[in-house]
């Protein structure tokens, strides 16, 4: 019945825009991540492609557009009931329960779909996004950046999600832990789980993406392949600033 | 040994109903919501156990139903509004809350007014208050390994990382506040029974501080440690008798003591790790 990773569902985001007090945020961008697929979600700082990933997770409600996973529509779902749908994500600053042990970071990802994990099961999610730490007692909050990071990861794929949003996950990893970090979202997708990477390291999202969405100042200005994109006038632009 | 039981029994019973007060309090307190209306809960389900017992003649266990449900409803429709506050601004509200509470103890002709409500049947003996406990004690313990105790955790730690793991952070702070009502319902209609009468002021702030300081003493979110703070509210004010008119001094000097030698409590004590 829950979300897993083989139902095949592409989360879809028409026309979405998202305005605070004053900033538009998010204006009319669209994309689709189909199960199995690696989306690259890139853009200067400040694009909105946090805004995004707070609007498909019910963090913020858009003032226009839809959002839907399959036939589902998420876009007036509060943010619980739109994870229990089949969407996880990890933070760009990261949001472990500090004060929890790493089995129950671990075990609180499965309330998704309200599902239970024993020992064994924490240990191999751990192990699938290459987390070393072993003592499942240990606080979140006192493992190291990096590792906080990739169990920030494991929590999200406790859910069994149909799409898996990471925004930033290589931010502050070094190049090592980067490529584990590349394999680890390349075989969860290879599970069929669709994922939306939010990412600066421009060689990871060459590396991995199946297609690259590039926002500025809240518009999508260019999709495509990595290589497409990295030719792409529009988004040269972008970066190098006008 | 008997002796000294007898010499010492209505302390051991305030031990007791002190120790509910206490656990109530943790329960909401786990969810992370300083919500501060405890001794307001607990007056409310005294005065509906006391005048049910002395009206229509109640017997205990019914008024304990009656008062916990009723100090549960208070607490529930108390959520609707307070829903949206956080940390010290949901203190203040219920704070709020509680003087609103005494006032219309105060007030209103079924209580007795502030003279005190009188001829409760004395019926809550240390084997009822001890009991109670003992059930809420299990309870708990059984609680804390469901998926619910992790649920209430996780929405402590990070609301919006609970919310973006499936957890309904609403109906979690929710269900912890009138859980925590009802067993504070408990513990008032132990306390009423216990004594002959009650008057608004055994359910006013200084209460509410005595329950808080407890918890914090034992640890805020550890069960034992918040029996162990109760205990230690209790026996403290009796045995510093000697201090006269500055007793109530020594309240605020251990809370001061606690936040800053040992600010997780007795339990952080011997729980602390990496
Ligand atoms: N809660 C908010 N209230 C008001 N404005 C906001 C809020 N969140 C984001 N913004 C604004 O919306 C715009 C997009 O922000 P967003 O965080 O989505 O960018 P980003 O692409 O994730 O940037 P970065 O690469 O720095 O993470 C920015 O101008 C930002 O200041
Ligand atoms: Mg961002």
């Amino acid at each position: 019945m829950a979300a897993s990773g083989v139902n095949a569902e592409a989360l879809v985001a028409e026309n979405v825009t998202v305005r605070y007090a004053g900033v538009t945020a998010l204006d009319d961008a669209s994309l689709r991540v189909e199960p199995g697929a690696i989306v690259g979600l890139i853009g200067p700082n400040g694009a909105g492609k946090t805004t995004l990933i707070n609007a498909i997770t019910g963090v913020v409600r858009p003032t226009s557009g839809t959002i839907a996973l399959g036939t589902k529509r998420l876009d007036r779902l509060p943010a619980h009931r739109v994870a229990r749908a089949g969407i996880a994500r990890t933070y760009q600053n990261v949001r472990l329960f500090a004060r929890l042990d790493v089995a129950d970071n671990v075990r609180a990802g499965a309330f998704a779909r309200s599902g239970t994990l024993s020992d064994s099961e924490i240990v191999t999610l751990l192990e699938r996004t290459g987390t070393t730490e072993r003592d499942l007692r240990r606080r979140a909050g006192a493992l190291p950046y990096g590792e906080q990071r990739r169990l920030e990861v494991a929590r999200a794929l406790a859910a069994r999600p149909a799409t898996l949003l990471l925004d930033e996950p290589a931010a502050g990893m070094n190049p090592a832990e980067t490529i584990v970090l590349g394999r680890t979202i390349a075989s969860v997708a290879s599970s069929g789980v669709g994922i939306l990477l939010v990412e600066h390291d421009m060689s990871l999202v060459a590396a991995i993406c199946t297609s690259v969405v590039v926002l500025n100042f809240g518009r999508v200005i260019a999709t495509g392949t990595p290589q497409e994109i990295a030719r792409d006038p529009a988004v040269i632009e972008a970066y190098l600033g006008t | 040994m008997l002796a000294w039981f007898a010499a010492h029994s209505k302390l051991i019973d305030q031990i007791g109903i002190n120790a509910l007060l206490a656990l109530s309090l943790s329960i909401s307190l786990r969810s992370g919501q300083l919500a501060l209306a405890q001794a307001a809960f607990m007056g409310i389900a005294a005065y509906v156990g006391a005048i049910g017992a002395v009206e229509a003649h109640w017997n205990l266990p019914l008024s304990l139903v009656i008062g916990s449900l009723c100090a549960a409803i208070a607490a529930a429709l108390l959520a609707l509004p307070l829903g949206r506050l956080r940390g010290v601004f949901l203190a203040i509200a219920t704070i709020g809350f509680g003087e609103i509470a005494r006032i219309v103890e105060i007030n209103v002709k079924a209580t007795g007014g502030a003279e005190g409500y009188a001829n409760i049947p004395n019926d809550a003996n240390t084997a009822w208050i001890y009991g109670t406990l003992g059930i809420t004690g299990a309870l708990i313990l059984i609680f804390e390994r469901s998926r619910a105790a992790l649920a209430i955790a996780a929405t402590r730690e990070d609301e919006s990382a609970a919310r973006g793991v499936g957890i309904d952070v609403t109906a979690v702070r929710f269900g912890a506040l009138v859980a925590g009502a009802a067993l504070a319902g408990c513990a008032g209609v132990l306390y009423a029974h216990a004594n002959y009468f009650i008057t608004p002021s055994d359910f006013g702030f200084a209460r509410m501080e005595q329950i808080l300081v407890g918890c914090v003493i034992g640890g805020v979110t550890s069960s034992l440690g918040a029996v162990i703070g109760a205990a230690v509210m209790t026996i403290l004010p009796e045995s510093v008798r000697f201090l006269a008119d500055y007793r109530e001094v020594s309240t605020g000097a251990i809370l001061l003591a606690i936040v800053l030698f040992a600010p997780d409590g007795i339990a952080g004590l011997w729980q602390r790790r990496a």
